[in-house]
């Protein structure tokens, strides 16, 4: 990430942020399933790593020096593919046509294999931290410069393998690691404090030898301080826990832990596409 | 006859001379052996570095051993991360606990994922002995055999533990390999062939064929030799790869011998026995008998006893071999 974020660039981020909900949703549609609230929550995040922070070449998907980007809660990944089709890692047509199809490389929880630019496998929750961490630690081995992202949901926070992670992280000072949580409160049973209370999160990753940041996940430039923050952490790995609300974007989802895993309806999708529409710059205008 | 091509040790016939090693030790070999070939292959360890001889690589290249603690899931995950990244990790622990508890981070993040981590299951089977069933991996063989893009080796003894060692790194996929606790008789040689998915007649025969994988393998060549002065013409056959099975090796002992017994320290669900008769219900249709664990966990007690207590033993492969000539 060499380009600071300058008012011109963060205006052209918000707006492509609105262009990847508008993708995201007629993607759904077309689906007929998959998780709606949660791929809206991460749009503004994922639209400032692919367009601002990560260094990569959609031409050159498997170019070695690239920032890793491990998506952990791999059931949010069609707010990946439509940012990477916007950011040109395949046609934007295939990304509106062939989520969760038979023989698509879109598949419904992401696979490696299948879609390149795509760094890991995933969909069972909480093993991204490790992976990210296994990919820190190779780089740490061999002295490369790029940086290891694992982005994942807070409801995972629940599983024991995220905390064995965690603890390999910190042990081994992997600094080259940031760890963003989607903090948005709900999962699949409900507001995650009912499920499994997490709280207090941040206490929980500084005892676990993190350094730990909090954002308004909606909010580009902040996020984009706290990603440069974490670079200059020396000592440990830092984690972001990003507050997201779910299903950002359109009033009728946005906080509706309903809305977790099901797709638009057609007549609805239209509806939320216009909402988008007409929203035009308010999202930026929340935080302004 | 022994083939005199599989260059067995000499001696392979006296119990008491025979060189007795745990296939363990010809992993803790095979890994630093596959670390001085290749710089990237790199060793996980789950607070277990002595007994399953990880600790033999971390002494040799400190800065290529990674210690998880007691985290199998974390074992397998940040191996599947350093595996995207370009190295190539060997996971080690006991069986029991990874391919066991970390059967899900297997599945997704290393065989779906297409990475090439290698599993090393050591304390697998009841010969783990005292420890009792918790340690005892009898199921892990079968686990893995049925994920897809991934190999299972099950070596003999520690000769063949050290080749299917240095072999697995040089795969491309993901491999599990089977590893005992117990010293078992060393009846290979650095001559004996070894070849991923080509499994081996140790000793020739037409009457029927004793196909056994793991350290079972010498009591199937014993009872072999026994029913040999009893006037029964044994083949054995060495099927070390579970995963590809060699189809072509099993097919034509079937066509030739007419009469198959499988042996392993393994559930007979899902193991060895199984893939054999895969192969043959749908290639060569013969009499099919089965020595292995029958639906019960372990238990504490010594190795030997267990074995017999099990009916993995030379009188009990030898019944096997009898019954199955019958039903011809």
């Amino acid at each position: 990430m060499s380009h600071p974020l300058h008012d011109e660039k963060l205006k052209e981020l918000e707006l492509k942020a609105l262009e990847v909900r508008r993708l995201l949703i007629e993607m759904l549609v077309e689906a007929k399933s998959g998780h709606t609230a949660g791929p809206l929550g991460m749009a503004d995040i994922f639209t400032a790593f692919y367009f601002h922070i990560l260094d990569h070449d959609p031409k050159n998907p498997e170019w070695p020096e690239r920032d890793r980007l491990i998506l952990s809660n791999g059931h949010i990944v069609p707010i990946r593919y439509a940012v990477m089709a916007l950011a040109g890692y395949f046609p934007v047509e295939e990304a509106k046509k062939t989520l969760r199809k038979f023989g698509s490389r879109l598949q419904g929880h992401p696979e490696r294999e299948r879609l390149p630019g795509m760094e890991t496998t995933s969909g069972p929750l909480g093993s991204g931290l490790s992976q990210a961490a296994g990919i820190a630690y190779g780089a740490k081995m061999d002295k490369r410069r790029f940086r290891v992202y694992c982005l994942m949901s807070d409801g995972e926070q629940d599983a024991g393998n995220v905390w064995e992670g965690a603890m390999f992280a910190a042990k081994y000072k992997l600094n080259n690691l940031t760890a963003i949580i989607d903090r948005n409160n709900i999962q699949i049973n409900g507001m995650t404090e009912e499920v499994m209370p997490l709280e207090p999160l941040e206490d929980k990753y500084k005892a676990f030898g993190w350094h730990v940041l909090h954002v308004d996940g909606h909010n580009v430039r902040h996020f984009v301080d706290a990603i440069e923050h974490a670079q200059a952490v020396y000592e440990k790995p830092t984690v972001i826990i990003a507050h997201t609300i779910p299903g950002k974007g359109i009033e009728e989802i946005e906080f509706d832990y309903l809305w977790h895993g099901k797709p638009p309806k057609p007549e609805e999708g239209k509806k939320f596409l216009d909402e988008l529409r007409t929203l035009g710059g308010k999202i930026r205008s929340e935080h302004e | 006859m022994l083939n005199p091509n599989a260059h067995l040790v000499s001696n392979w016939n006296d119990r008491t001379k025979i060189e007795m090693l745990p296939t363990r030790d010809g992993f803790g070999k095979g890994l630093v052996a596959a670390g001085e070939k290749d710089p990237r292959v790199v060793v996980l360890c789950a607070d277990l570095a002595e007994s399953t001889r990880a600790m033999w690589f971390k002494e040799k290249f400190p800065d290529r051993y990674i210690e998880i603690g007691v985290a199998e899931q974390n074992l397998a995950t940040v191996a599947s991360g350093l595996a995207a990244y370009g190295k190539i990790p060997f996971i080690t622990s006991y069986a029991a606990f990874s391919p066991g508890r970390n059967n899900e981070q297997i599945r997704t993040t290393i065989a779906l994922n297409n990475v090439p981590v290698k599993i090393g299951g050591a304390h697998a089977g009841i010969s783990v002995g005292p420890d009792g069933a918790t340690h005892q991996a009898l199921e892990d063989a079968g686990l893995m055999r049925m994920l897809p893009r991934m190999t299972v080796l099950i070596p003999c003894d520690a000769v063949e533990a050290e080749k299917a060692t240095v072999a697995a790194a040089s795969l491309p996929g993901p491999v599990y390999i089977r590893f005992g606790r117990e010293k078992s008789a060393v009846l290979t040689t650095k001559e004996t062939p070894f070849q991923v998915g080509k499994a081996e007649v140790y000793r020739e025969g037409n009457d029927a064929t004793i196909i056994a994988a793991g350290m079972l393998l010498y009591n199937a060549l014993l009872a072999a030799e026994e029913l040999g002065k009893e006037g029964l013409d044994i083949r054995v056959v060495n099927s070390h790869t579970l995963k590809p099975i060699d189809s072509e090796t099993i097919v034509a002992a079937a066509r030739e011998t007419g009469a198959i017994v499988t042996v392993e320290e393994h559930q007979i669900y899902g193991g060895l026995g199984s893939a054999v008769a895969e192969v043959i219900v749908a290639h060569q249709p013969v009499p099919m008998e089965f020595i292995g664990v029958r639906d019960r966990f372990g238990e504490s007690g010594e190795p030997a006893e267990l074995i017999e207590a099990f009916g993995l033993g030379v009188s009990h492969i030898k019944e096997a071999v009898k019954k199955v000539i019958e039903r011809k």
